[in-house]
């Protein structure tokens, strides 16, 4: 089972770097026709595309862990999660993650890089004040089943590709407000010019909702999933459960949180707990979670 | 024709199988001995760590001598173990007897307060707890390799090569005595 999603996680990660692509290629050609500057726009949007797909490949997990503000965690200062990492690492048979702190008093913890042998763990200050070795453990856990399965790849790309598209709808938006219609004027009304315009505003509506529909549907299983496997590992789901419950009753929000990466962290960094948001939210309700892992 | 280019189809396929499940065979052995040096790494680890521990809390529980003489036999039979069943059941041992000396350790606050102790205590607290996954780690690809040597058509190679079953890291009920705890007065 675990080869099957990672295949499917691996396969996720090159379908989505051609869906950016292919959004980014068709905004560029909507805006080229828009400034009449011919194939400028694609060729631009092409170049963009490919370095920003390889950016987020090789270096996305730097970026995640920046805008997070998480420094690396020494085992002189962090004795106790260097070693709760060194020691899921032997459990699960991967060379260990690099294991990062973010200075926050919410309870949280994420994990990012491209494959086993290329990735980080980051958990927050408060999680390790609050939790108890059993739960740190859990999360941990956690962290490193995603890491296992090579979710941390698709999700770090789904995070920046994500919020680069959100950028350029946002920038097309505005070019079009401002020198769309000046355009229009001049040529007086010419038809492709309005097509190219409407294919490029539904682009511009659409990105975003894809994208945000793309987060909805891999988070939620996977969260399941990671619980579960992670329970395997310490053989205590416990644990975990206990953390997550700690994780709900916690009023502290993560400060530096960033929407686009909503997905990646253990437990939803903004707590908005109410109906409206469960429907659309990229986590499963977490007493879900905590009744899954107390009926293993 | 026709049926000389299906035998040899055939053939074609019944090696590749072949192959992929004696390469499967190498790999799950290979990763066996490394799982395995995963847990000597750890329990090597442990010994050097012993020692320290008991330097620290013999300034402080001088009335533990049996329990500090019982940690230090299972360590030099841990030391002395070679085969898997007499390093599992050694470390049995040890590990009982290191419970034991951190759950005297309660009773003896100025202990508890020493920072040299405090540090020793997770860093062998966390080295059990490796040993502990090392074993899960190592039980459980062992597992997957006895069960390829067992399962039909596996078996068939397992037994043209001697693939052979291989042991459990587990101690045995008998090693797993208790350790006697003296209670300071």
């Amino acid at each position: 089972m675990i080869y099957e999603r990672i295949a499917s996680n691996k396969r996720n990660s090159v379908l989505l770097a051609f869906l950016f692509f292919a959004i980014v290629a068709a905004l560029g050609f909507a805006l080229g026709a828009l400034f009449q500057s011919g194939y400028m726009g694609v060729i631009i949007a092409v170049i963009i595309s490919v370095t920003m797909i390889s950016f987020s490949y090789f270096m996305g997990d730097q970026a995640v862990l920046a805008i997070n503000r998480a420094t690396p965690a020494s085992k002189k200062e962090y004795p106790q999660l260097v070693n709760i990492v060194e020691g899921l690492s032997i459990a699960s048979g991967l060379p260990k993650p690099k294991v990062y702190v973010i200075d926050d008093k919410s309870i949280n913890a994420f994990a990012t890089g491209r494959d086993p042998k290329h990735a980080s763990i980051a958990v927050t200050t408060g999680a390790l004040e609050k939790l108890n070795r059993e739960e740190l453990e859990g999360v941990v856990s956690h962290e490193m089943s995603h890491v296992k399965n090579y979710d941390v790849r698709f999700m770090t790309l789904v995070a920046i590709l994500v919020g680069v598209v959100a950028i350029l709808a946002n920038i097309f938006l505005r070019s079009m407000w401002w020198s769309g219609p000046n355009r229009r004027d001049r040529e007086g009304g010419n038809q492709i010019q309005i097509i190219f315009v409407l294919v490029g505003l539904v682009l511009a509506i659409l990105a975003p909702l894809a994208a945000q529909l793309i987060k909805f549907a891999i988070s939620r299983k996977r969260e399941f999933l990671a619980d579960a496997e992670g329970a395997l590992l310490t053989r205590y789901p416990k644990g975990l459960a206990n953390a997550l419950r700690k994780i709900e009753k916690d009023s502290n929000i993560l400060k530096d949180a960033s929407p686009a990466m909503e997905h990646m962290y253990i437990a939803n960094p903004f707590k908005k707990p109410n109906w409206f948001s469960n429907l659309f939210s990229t986590h499963p309700p977490i007493e879900e979670r905590i009744k899954a892992l107390e009926s293993m | 024709m026709a049926a000389l280019l299906i035998i040899l189809g055939i053939l074609a396929l019944l090696i590749i199988i072949f192959i992929a499940i004696y390469n499967s065979f190498i790999v799950r052995r290979n990763r066996i001995d490394n799982s395995f040096s995963q847990i000597d790494v750890q329990l090597k680890r442990r010994s050097e760590l012993i020692p320290k521990l008991l330097e620290v809390v013999k300034g402080y529980a001088k009335y533990e001598r049996g329990l500090f003489k019982e940690i230090t036999e299972a360590r030099t039979a841990m030391l002395k173990a070679s085969s898997i069943k007499e390093k599992a059941s050694a470390d049995a041992n040890l590990s009982k007897g290191i419970k034991t000396l951190f759950a005297v350790a309660e009773s003896y606050p100025n202990l508890k307060a020493n920072q040299n102790f405090l540090a020793l205590q997770e860093e062998i607290s966390a080295t059990e707890n490796k040993i502990a996954y090392a074993r899960q780690f190592y039980n459980d690809t062992v597992m997957e390799y006895n069960t390829m040597a067992e399962r039909f058509p596996s078996s068939i190679i397992a037994s043209t090569f001697s693939f052979k079953k291989r042991e459990f890291f587990k101690a045995e009920e008998s090693a797993k005595r208790d350790v006697k705890v003296s209670v300071p007065e």
